[in-house]
């Protein structure tokens, strides 16, 4: 399995993906450009990688110029093909905004672009801290979408408190049902908004971000 | 038009600058050749009443890689084929009327000079001060510049590592935001600002060319009033995702080395970027402004030379290689003109169309050349008499029991209360490489990746101690900034440096200019840390008068492996908390007197630069030893601030008593400088002690970590907890968020 990391000219996190990636935990990367098409060197046992960042400068929607850019519409035929795709931060917005992942990110509900550990807890209700960095992050969909996810268990990670418990408190974003991180209904296409490439490192006394690839079955 | 004194007048030149102008020239200038020597001449690009100063600050160490002044930003060597860049820059003006744009473009302003060295920004600090913090206005400029900072820094993709804020009415219609960016660069691949060889073309790369910040430079070189909102265009408008690209390629065509020179144009646009680059190279340019993009019809000549919009960069280029440049630009989507080239008769010409608009030679526009350079009149301040006045007797001792409730004052207090209102409004760990989110400490500590290094970084000065007493302030501003990198476990390297005073023509305000620099000059040459360049911000005054004098010290140290680090909180219980300096009977300055007792002139705390150097080398030395658990200088509210600051991040408290026969306020609330408190086993306590002792450093045991309960001079005091939300929650409060 390989990676492939698309940067868009406005990817700030796309570095740090692949120093994770590589680095950290030992895996083949790719850098993909925005402005090419071709993934015919990748299978669909490998996972194309869209990073954290301003993709277009988001002066308009997250994510809204993004997809329409000719990396992206491989991106798409690659997903619909049964290859993976994780979207952290930005590359989550992205695929919200190209129809890839149910639901949109909106702005947080305390109007303010924030920056902190927080923590998560996937399937195995292990809380795990993760950095954040959004200022739109606060996930949303109507109920029906909500409950159907819910019960095809697309809902991958929710905000917790160090402990596990639950409660707004401990919801950075107002993010409905406290949700951080989903995938679709075949389980190729992942989005979440903590960046778990942010906490691989030993130098950077955290490792928790490795936990989340695993989670993923993405290492 | 008819060019008189007036014309000169209005564009912020003297009478005496006019004829000098029309001296140098042999000619009445034009109007456009006028508007270039108001930007040029102008202190903001100058230096006229500042380098003089300057000039006595030490200049020359062994690590420096560029002389002082003679680029965009300084350059150290950091071993392994790697230098540091870093600079620090003020944007006061700008956010004084307009704060999210003002404090957004500073930031950007400050990355360009890095990355136009071939470096790439690894970090960001900031230093703000602000008015009260109650008042509305104060509210609005804070969450302006904070957002302005978060929305360009974020947007960039260079984390915000580190910073200060203060409070203080001084500062209440003159704020100032002064940003510093660190960048790393491979040796070999930096590039000057200097244009040479007859011939080369000349681009212009980035953004296209505006009527925004037209008269930046010169706006920012005069008081600020209420109605300075009027000087609107005199704004820039940042957009930091064209900065982004402009790094990404600018990075990638210096790889392609057909890259002359590059400078990026900030204050005075054109003009500045031309002269300097030219006056440098000893080379003069040939410029038609017509291939200058823009986005705005019908601009004049003298529009384009001055305008100030953002993310645009002047490179010379190797005749024959315009294709590449050209390739690379393209590729980012970012305009690439090529609006002239380089000529050997070391004058500009300026033409719009095949018309002549402004003919001068560089060397006369520039700092070094043909600019003024004046001595200006000091006299020692009137409001000094009353600090001479001030002692310590003027104020009453205090028993235990006040100490806590005090205590509980000063955690909350704006200036020493979490800043985390504002610095989680800021991405500060993109770049996976800031060390600080889950292991803090004095100085941000971040790491170089690909290498074992790691950076320290820190931005300092106490401006009350500045105001009370220059030339002992500018050192403390020194001493503190290298106390902070060595309790972070680096090693200090050099300094930038942003001036920040009042109207320098105000013989008061220069006697603190002067003295200031001094002061810091004496401090660097002590702690062997260079200047390696900086800012002079003059005119942050307003009809009220002028700011505390604030020469802000931005500090770079090296730390050769990450694993040197040392962090500034509690560790394990049962560790020993040490006193490493001298406890004195001093309150002078303190937070305490001045803002909860309301003095407002007390003198400068106790500083001795020979203790604090012996200090500072002993806990270097104890840290290679691997004797400390942690270290964290003591500032702003005294020991008892500096403990209960250790206590917070793994929520350890502590059993503390006071050691030294000291009035009670001064002890536990005092900050006399060169004092760290630190932590070790009790194992490592006796090599501890006895290798004080050796140095002779005076070290105290003032008790040990426990569990959460804080209980000082045998009180309990309670538990961490509630002291940390009471710390955290202060500023959110005033900020209602």
């Amino acid at each position: 399995m390989k990676f492939g990391i698309v940067v868009f000219p406005g990817s700030n996190c796309d570095r740090d993906m692949q120093h994770a990636l590589s680095v950290d935990l030992g895996q083949e990367v790719e850098m993909l450009w925005h402005k090419d098409q071709d993934l015919s060197h990748f299978t669909s046992d490998d996972c194309i990688v869209l990073p954290g960042g301003f993709s277009y400068g988001d002066y308009l929607r997250c994510g809204a110029i993004a997809r329409f850019s000719p990396m992206m519409q491989s991106v798409i035929t690659f997903a619909e093909n049964g290859g993976k795709v994780l979207g952290v931060c930005n590359g989550f917005q992205i695929l919200c905004e190209s129809g890839l992942l149910p639901g949109a990110l909106l702005q947080n509900n305390h109007q303010q672009f924030s920056c902190k550990n927080v923590f998560i807890q996937g399937k195995d209700g292990k809380p795990l801290q993760i950095p954040i960095a959004h200022g739109e992050g606060r996930y949303y969909a109507d109920e029906a979408t909500l409950n159907q996810m819910e019960s095809n268990g697309q809902i991958l990670f929710t905000y917790c408190g160090k402990g596990g418990e639950s409660g707004a408190a401990y919801n950075p974003n107002g993010a409905v049902r406290d949700i951080a991180g989903i995938c679709n209904a075949n389980r190729n296409v992942f989005g979440m908004m903590p960046h778990p490439e942010r906490a691989t490192s030993s130098v950077l006394h955290n490792q928790d971000g490795i936990a989340v690839f695993k989670q993923l079955g993405l290492i | 038009m008819e060019i008189t004194v007036a014309t000169a007048q209005q564009l912020r030149l003297t009478e005496d600058e006019f004829e000098l102008i029309q001296k140098k020239l042999g000619r009445m200038p034009n109007f456009t050749e006028l508007c270039a020597f108001s930007g040029m001449w102008s202190e903001h690009c100058s230096y006229k009443n500042s380098i003089k100063w300057l000039k006595t600050l030490p200049r020359d160490g062994n690590r420096m890689l560029v002389k002082a002044g003679e680029e965009n930003a300084g350059l150290m060597d950091i071993g392994d084929g790697l230098g540091v860049v870093f600079k620090i820059e003020s944007h006061n003006h700008p956010s004084a009327i307009e704060p999210f744009q003002g404090a957004a473009t500073g930031v950007g302003g400050i990355q360009r000079d890095i990355f136009t060295m071939g470096a790439r920004p690894i970090a960001s600090l900031n230093s703000l001060r602000f008015g009260n913090i109650q008042d509305p206005k104060t509210k609005r400029l804070l969450s302006g510049v904070v957002k302005g900072i978060g929305h360009y820094g974020n947007c960039f993709g260079v984390p915000t590592v580190a910073g200060e804020v203060y409070f203080d009415g001084c500062y209440h219609t003159n704020p100032l935001v002064n940003a510093m960016s660190v960048g790393i660069v491979e040796s070999g691949k930096t590039v000057s600002a200097t244009a040479l060889g007859t011939g080369n073309p000349v681009f212009y790369v980035g953004s296209a060319t505006g009527k925004d910040g037209i008269g930046g430079a010169s706006f920012a070189s005069a008081d600020i009033t209420e109605d300075s909102a009027e000087e609107l265009p005199a704004v820039q408008v940042g957009d930091p995702f064209q900065e982004k690209k402009l790094l990404e390629a600018c990075l990638e065509v210096i790889e392609t080395g057909a890259v002359v020179g590059m400078q990026d144009m900030g204050a005075a646009g054109i003009i500045c970027s031309t002269a300097e680059m030219s006056a440098k190279g000893e080379v003069g340019m040939h410029i038609d402004l017509e291939k200058v993009p823009t986005r705005q019809k019908n601009m004049k000549a003298w529009e384009l030379l001055l305008s100030e919009s953002q993310e645009r960069m002047l490179m010379v280029v190797e005749k024959g290689r315009e294709q590449e440049v050209i390739d690379v630009f393209a590729k980012w989507d970012l305009s690439c003109s090529e609006i002239g080239y380089v000529t050997n008769d070391q004058l500009l010409k300026f033409y719009m169309h095949g018309n002549l608009e402004a003919e001068i030679p560089a060397y006369e526009l520039v700092l070094g050349g043909g600019a003024p350079q004046y001595t200006r009149a000091y006299r020692e301040p009137k409001y000094m008499a009353q600090i001479k006045e001030w002692n310590i007797n003027q104020v009453n001792d205090v028993s235990s029991e006040a100490i806590r409730g005090i205590a509980e004052q000063l955690i909350q207090l704006p200036n020493i209360a979490s800043k985390r209102w504002i610095y989680q409004q800021y991405d500060s760990m993109v770049g996976a490489a800031n060390t600080q989110t889950n292991d803090p400490s004095d100085a941000a500590v971040v790491w170089v990746k690909g290498t074992n290094k790691a950076l320290a970084m820190t931005v300092d000065c106490n401006s009350r101690y500045v105001y009370a007493d220059p030339q002992k302030g500018g050192m403390i501003a020194v001493a503190e900034a290298a106390r902070n990198l060595v309790c972070s476990g680096a090693e200090p390297l050099g300094v930038t440096n942003c001036l920040n005073f009042g109207n320098p023509y105000d013989p008061e305000v220069y006697y603190q200019f002067s003295k200031a620099v001094t002061g810091m000059g004496e401090a660097c040459r002590k702690f062997n840390t260079p200047v390696t360049g900086g800012n002079v911000s003059f005119y942050n005054q307003n009809p009220d008068g002028p700011v505390y004098p604030t020469p802000t010290i931005g500090m770079v140290g090296l730390l050769e492996n990450t694993s040197q680090k040392l962090s500034m909180y509690f560790k394990k219980p049962g560790d020993i908390i040490v006193l490493i300096g001298k406890s004195v009977d001093d309150i002078g300055c303190s937070e305490y007197v001045h803002n909860i007792l309301g003095h407002k002139h007390s003198a400068a705390p106790y500083f001795d630069i020979h203790e604090e150097l012996k200090v500072q080398k002993f806990v270097s030395v104890a840290n290679q030893q691997q004797l400390l658990s942690s270290a964290h200088d003591v500032s702003e509210g005294g020991l008892i601030v500096t403990l209960l600051e250790k206590t917070f991040f793994k929520g350890l408290g502590m059993q503390v008593a006071q050691h030294a026969d000291l009035r009670k306020d001064a002890y536990w609330l005092g900050e006399a400088q060169g004092r760290i408190v630190a932590t070790c086993s009790p194992e490592n306590f006796e090599k501890l002690r006895q290798g004080a002792e050796a140095a002779g450093v005076p070290i105290a045991q003032l008790g040990e970590v426990t569990l959460g309960d804080i209980s000082v001079d045998g009180e309990f005091w309670g538990i961490v907890s509630d002291w940390k939300k009471l710390y955290d929650e202060a500023i959110e409060n005033l900020m209602g968020a």
